[in-house]
């Protein structure tokens, strides 16, 4: 329920800004906000607009309801402030200090401005209110920023893990670094194909060096990835098996069913081979001539 | 009846574009010409582009394994061109796999793959004979 509260906060805000002001910097350099991330001078702006923002708000007296249109800019003033610090990397209570700190300087005031002890703890309670809220809600964009940041993180991981490099005309080659999951293996194969259709590829090398471990699921994976290059009209050859993963391929029984060499320089040679290229000695050396 | 599915002929081999959504009969009516072609015109390669295909599901892809298996017979490679990566990757998810038919990436690549098979055979012939 929305209800209008009359208070003398707006005329407060009004009247004694400039003081408030002052008292709510210093309370906010105490609290140790003014660090690298932020500059006094950039800090001191955010704070003298939220102020104005706040007051304007305030003047419509709903304090109990943020998500009224009055409260329109001074929401929108707060989002940019926790999206940015979410992006800064400021901590969860830094963010949140920002708007609580200007609770001791206001609370202050009421007590300066206000004899009346009845009406002091109404007023503290409703400047409580309407600060708590702020908070509650700045806190609350500065997560969903966070969240925003890790998922773009984890999507900017899957593209950077995945890349596929064109070694010679219809040659390409897909390292793979990490293990392989199924969601990783659902990019990986787009990506290849993607790939295969851009560059009208033949030949595809799989690089698994980077694989730490080979499970049957890892093989499954796989294997699925080379037969929808096959399906595509490009066959793969699977390279980088070292020692041990050749060992836990034998004795786990799997079949990959697919060419697989030691190296990526063999495996690199039989594609230009099956490309009908050939790679050859500039100069002959002497001692082998006819 | 004859069926709706146009078959083109390059050289000696048949090209089979399926620009629509397949069905029992019209498979039927497929496998019919196509056979008949093959025989009549002494292809040696067949060519099936389903780059207008979006969704090729078990039974296209029992159709194609069919048309390959038919086209050996009757001494002729069977090449299914320009499969999109996402009907591949449905395809694999589906476990089908399509083992018995060779893949091309298009139609150009797929009708170098014929001449080379057909080439590579005659060779061996010439050398066996």
């Amino acid at each position: 329920m929305r209800q209008t509260v009359h208070t003398i906060i707006p005329n407060l805000l009004e009247k004694h800004y400039q003081s408030l002001l002052d008292g709510w910097l210093a309370c906010q350099k105490r609290e140790g906000v003014v660090s690298s991330q932020i500059t006094e001078e950039q800090l001191a702006d955010q704070s003298h607009r939220f102020l104005v923002e706040l007051r304007q708000g305030a003047a419509a007296g709903h304090f109990d309801d943020l998500s009224g249109p009055e409260w329109d800019s001074t929401r929108s003033l707060l989002d940019a402030v926790a999206t940015e610090r979410a992006v800064q990397g400021f901590s969860p209570s830094e963010t949140a200090t920002f708007v609580f700190s200007l609770k001791e300087p206001l609370f202050t005031l009421l007590r300066e401005e206000i004899a009346d002890v009845d009406t002091l703890a109404r007023e503290t309670w409703a400047a409580s209110l309407l600060i708590d809220k702020l908070g509650m809600h700045t806190v609350e964009v500065y997560q969903k920023g966070r969240e925003d940041v890790i998922r773009r993180q984890q999507e900017e991981l899957l593209e950077l893990s995945t890349p596929v490099i064109q070694l010679w005309d219809s040659v390409l080659a897909l390292p793979l670094i990490g293990t392989l999951d199924s969601a990783r293996t659902q990019t990986v194969m787009e990506s290849l194909l993607e790939r295969i259709v851009a560059f009208g590829a033949e030949v595809a090398i799989i690089d698994i060096t980077g694989v730490p471990t080979v499970d049957t699921l890892v093989a499954q994976h796989l294997i699925k990835t080379v037969s929808a290059a096959r399906l595509m009209g490009a066959d793969c050859i699977i390279s980088g098996i070292r020692p041990q993963i050749a060992q836990t391929i034998v004795h786990l029984g799997l079949e990959l069913d697919v060419v697989s060499k030691a190296t990526m320089a063999d495996a690199f040679a039989l594609a230009l081979r099956r490309t009908g290229k050939a790679v050859l000695d500039r100069v002959k050396p002497q001692e082998n001539g006819e | 009846m004859a069926g709706e599915i146009p078959i083109l002929q390059i050289g000696d081999c048949l090209l089979v574009s399926i620009q629509v959504d397949m069905h029992d009969r019209l498979a039927m009516a497929l496998q019919d010409d196509l056979t008949v072609r093959i025989v009549s015109s002494r292809a040696r390669g067949v060519m099936i582009d389903i780059s207008a295909l979006e969704i090729v599901d078990s039974f296209i892809g029992r159709m194609l394994n069919n048309i390959a298996g038919m086209s050996r017979v009757l001494d002729a490679v069977t090449v299914v061109v320009g499969m999109r990566p996402a009907v591949a990757i449905t395809l694999v998810e589906l476990g089908l796999t399509l083992t018995g038919v060779r893949t091309a990436l298009n139609v150009d690549k797929g009708l170098a793959m014929i001449r080379r098979i057909i080439d590579g055979d005659g060779n061996e012939r010439a050398r066996r004979g």
